[in-house]
């Protein structure tokens, strides 16, 4: 049972913080503190029993390698996420007690949903997970904006959950059971039957990475929410669905490899595709990393699509150094404020380079990295994927995803053109957080050296898909 | 006269769930309706899950189907608050009134 105790200890803590919310007044600081130290210690934790294999609760909930580096990864982005926003929160009034609750309440989500290996278990996790991001999504209660935003989330993200649930009572069906090794055991007796729950569960998942065609609500809801919660979208959820989507194609659906390669690399190509074009026109930065994260969504599919232990490897990589990018990128974009003001529009990054050197510095690597660039991480994160998928021998989807990077590498640059050779607006605050700081120094130091030692990274990322299955 | 069979009862969760979506998608006039809808596609898969359960004589389906149950209740409460913050802002519920950003 040692291996639950993560488990246990966000769920008690969560609910107990709760109660000292509602009576304790003030408390809001005091939560948040203690939350940032519990997440710190669950890392260690999980980090002390990584290697332990377990499965639970009659085969329903399953500790692994892959689950727990997919856990250490959703704690690196929430706990950074919330050292970035705290200055944030606090400026525009939004330092409410409840709004750590949620995101507290929605890593139990994430944790479930990463080891679920069961339908029932992984329906309850993504709800829970996602019931509380429409909250966090309209938590600006005055703004007609986040409110919106919060009523386009809910709306669709409620279809694609009855989506997935219809796939599951399909699956359930015609396999008599919820369980994946069960569904997995089946597959000989029910067949082709089951490749009709497959489609409706693998839109309900597209939707929640936000792969296209189910990517639409993305660029809305990241413009519309507060940015620290746009910060929270872009990482913790994502790697959260894509650790379930793994799951979920490799147990219960691993005879159907030939089925779901068709449909992952059709998806993948139309993400990747679309982010490239569609965010050429964005002048919203915020909208901006809405498409560029469908756009990364798109390269970490076409890994998945490959099937191979070494893309496994690959995608988990580039998991990993996605959160990284877009930690150092939402930690720079909540530098650009001036008088308590926050600024969105790239055209405001003009002339940052004057006034804030060392951020339009990092900010121009970040989208290097972005555009993957060589030396900086987001190149091997790239290149690992395309490897794979030429050692598969699937060219066409090696050239496509090269082709898209070229394409999205016009609007990474487009910005760092805007930071550097556009003439300087007003000077904008100096930053003063600590949390912020620390954060884009973690995210650019990392991503500057990755290449000393890069393998480092991806031998964890080798052994956790060698083991897995 | 017909008998009620299994397959009855997929037909209808599935017109159902069909209603639902298209529900969405084509009601163009209230939000209130869209809400309508999202219960309406989980209780198709309810119909489903309890078919499929008696169908296979296995409790298994109408456990989830409890679930879903609680889940739904609970997506209806935050999706009214939502609606009320909505409507506190912009002062209406209109479809056509949700588009303060373009997409």
């Amino acid at each position: 049972m040692n291996l639950l105790i993560p488990e246990f200890a966000l769920i008690i803590s969560s609910l107990g913080l709760l109660m000292l919310g509602v009576f304790k007044k003030n408390s809001q600081k005091l939560i948040n503190n203690f939350i940032l130290v519990l997440l710190v210690i669950l890392i260690g934790i999980i980090g002390v029993n990584y290697k332990d294999n377990q499965n639970f609760f009659n085969n329903t909930y399953s500790v692994d390698l892959l689950s727990n580096f997919m856990k250490i990864t959703v704690l690196i982005a929430v706990i950074f996420t919330n050292l970035i926003s705290s200055q944030y929160l606090r400026n525009q009034s939004l330092t409410r007690f409840e709004y750590s609750i949620l995101i507290l309440f929605s890593v139990v989500g994430m944790f479930t949903m990463i080891s679920a290996n069961n339908l029932i278990i992984f329906y309850l996790g993504l709800e829970l997970q996602s019931l509380c991001l429409y909250i966090l999504a309209s938590i600006n209660t005055t703004s007609v904006k986040s409110s919106e935003a919060g009523l386009k989330y809910f709306v669709l993200g409620s279809l694609s959950s009855g989506l997935l649930l219809y796939g599951c009572s399909l699956v359930y069906g015609f396999t008599g059971s919820t369980d994946y090794y069960v569904i997995a055991n089946s597959f000989l007796t029910s067949g082709d039957a089951l490749k009709f729950g497959l489609v409706f569960i693998l839109c309900g998942i597209a939707f929640k990475i936000s792969a296209v065609p189910f990517h639409m609500w993305a660029p809305d809801v990241y413009e519309g929410s507060p940015t620290s919660v746009t910060t929270f979208f872009a990482m913790a959820p994502k790697i959260a669905a894509l650790a379930a989507l793994i799951r979920f194609l490799h147990i219960p659906y691993a005879n159907f490899y030939a089925d779901w390669k068709a449909i992952i690399i059709v998806i993948s190509i139309a993400s990747m595709i679309l982010s490239a074009v569609a965010a050429i026109g964005q002048n919203n930065i915020k909208r901006l990393m809405a498409f560029s994260s469908i756009g990364h969504i798109g390269f970490i599919l076409a890994g998945l699509a490959v099937g191979t232990k070494q893309s496994l490897s690959a995608v988990l990589v580039y998991v990993f150094i996605y959160v990284l990018m877009n930690i150092g990128t939402f930690a720079c974009i909540m530098c650009i404020h001036r008088k308590g003001a926050y600024f969105e529009k790239i055209s405001d990054l003009s002339g940052l380079s004057k006034n804030h050197p060392v951020v339009a510095f990092s900010l121009s690597m970040l989208m290097f990295s972005l555009a993957g660039i060589p030396p900086l991480a987001g190149f091997f994160a790239k290149f690992y994927i395309i490897s794979s998928i030429i050692e598969q021998k699937i060219y066409y989807l090696a050239v496509i995803g090269l082709i898209s990077a070229v394409i999205s590498a016009f609007y990474y640059l487009r910005v760092i053109k805007v930071i550097y050779f556009d003439q300087p607006v007003d000077n904008y605050d100096p930053v003063e957080n600590i949390g912020i700081k620390f954060s884009l120094a973690v995210a650019i130091i990392f991503i500057l050296f990755y290449f000393i030692q890069p393998s480092l990274l991806s031998n964890i990322a080798d052994n956790v898909a060698l083991n897995f299955k | 006269m017909i008998s009620i069979t299994f397959t009855h009862y997929l037909f209808l969760s599935a017109i159902i769930f069909t209603l639902g979506v298209f529900g969405i998608f084509v009601n163009r006039k209230n939000v209130i309706t869209i809400l309508m809808c999202i219960e309406l596609i989980l209780l198709s898969v309810n119909i489903n899950f309890v078919a499929f359960s008696v169908y296979l004589q296995n409790f298994t389906g109408q456990i989830f189907t409890l679930f879903i149950l609680t889940v739904a209740a609970g997506e209806a409460a935050i999706g009214l608050a939502i609606l009320v913050v909505f409507f506190r802002n912009k002062g209406s519920i209109e479809v056509q009134d949700i588009n303060s950003m373009k997409g």
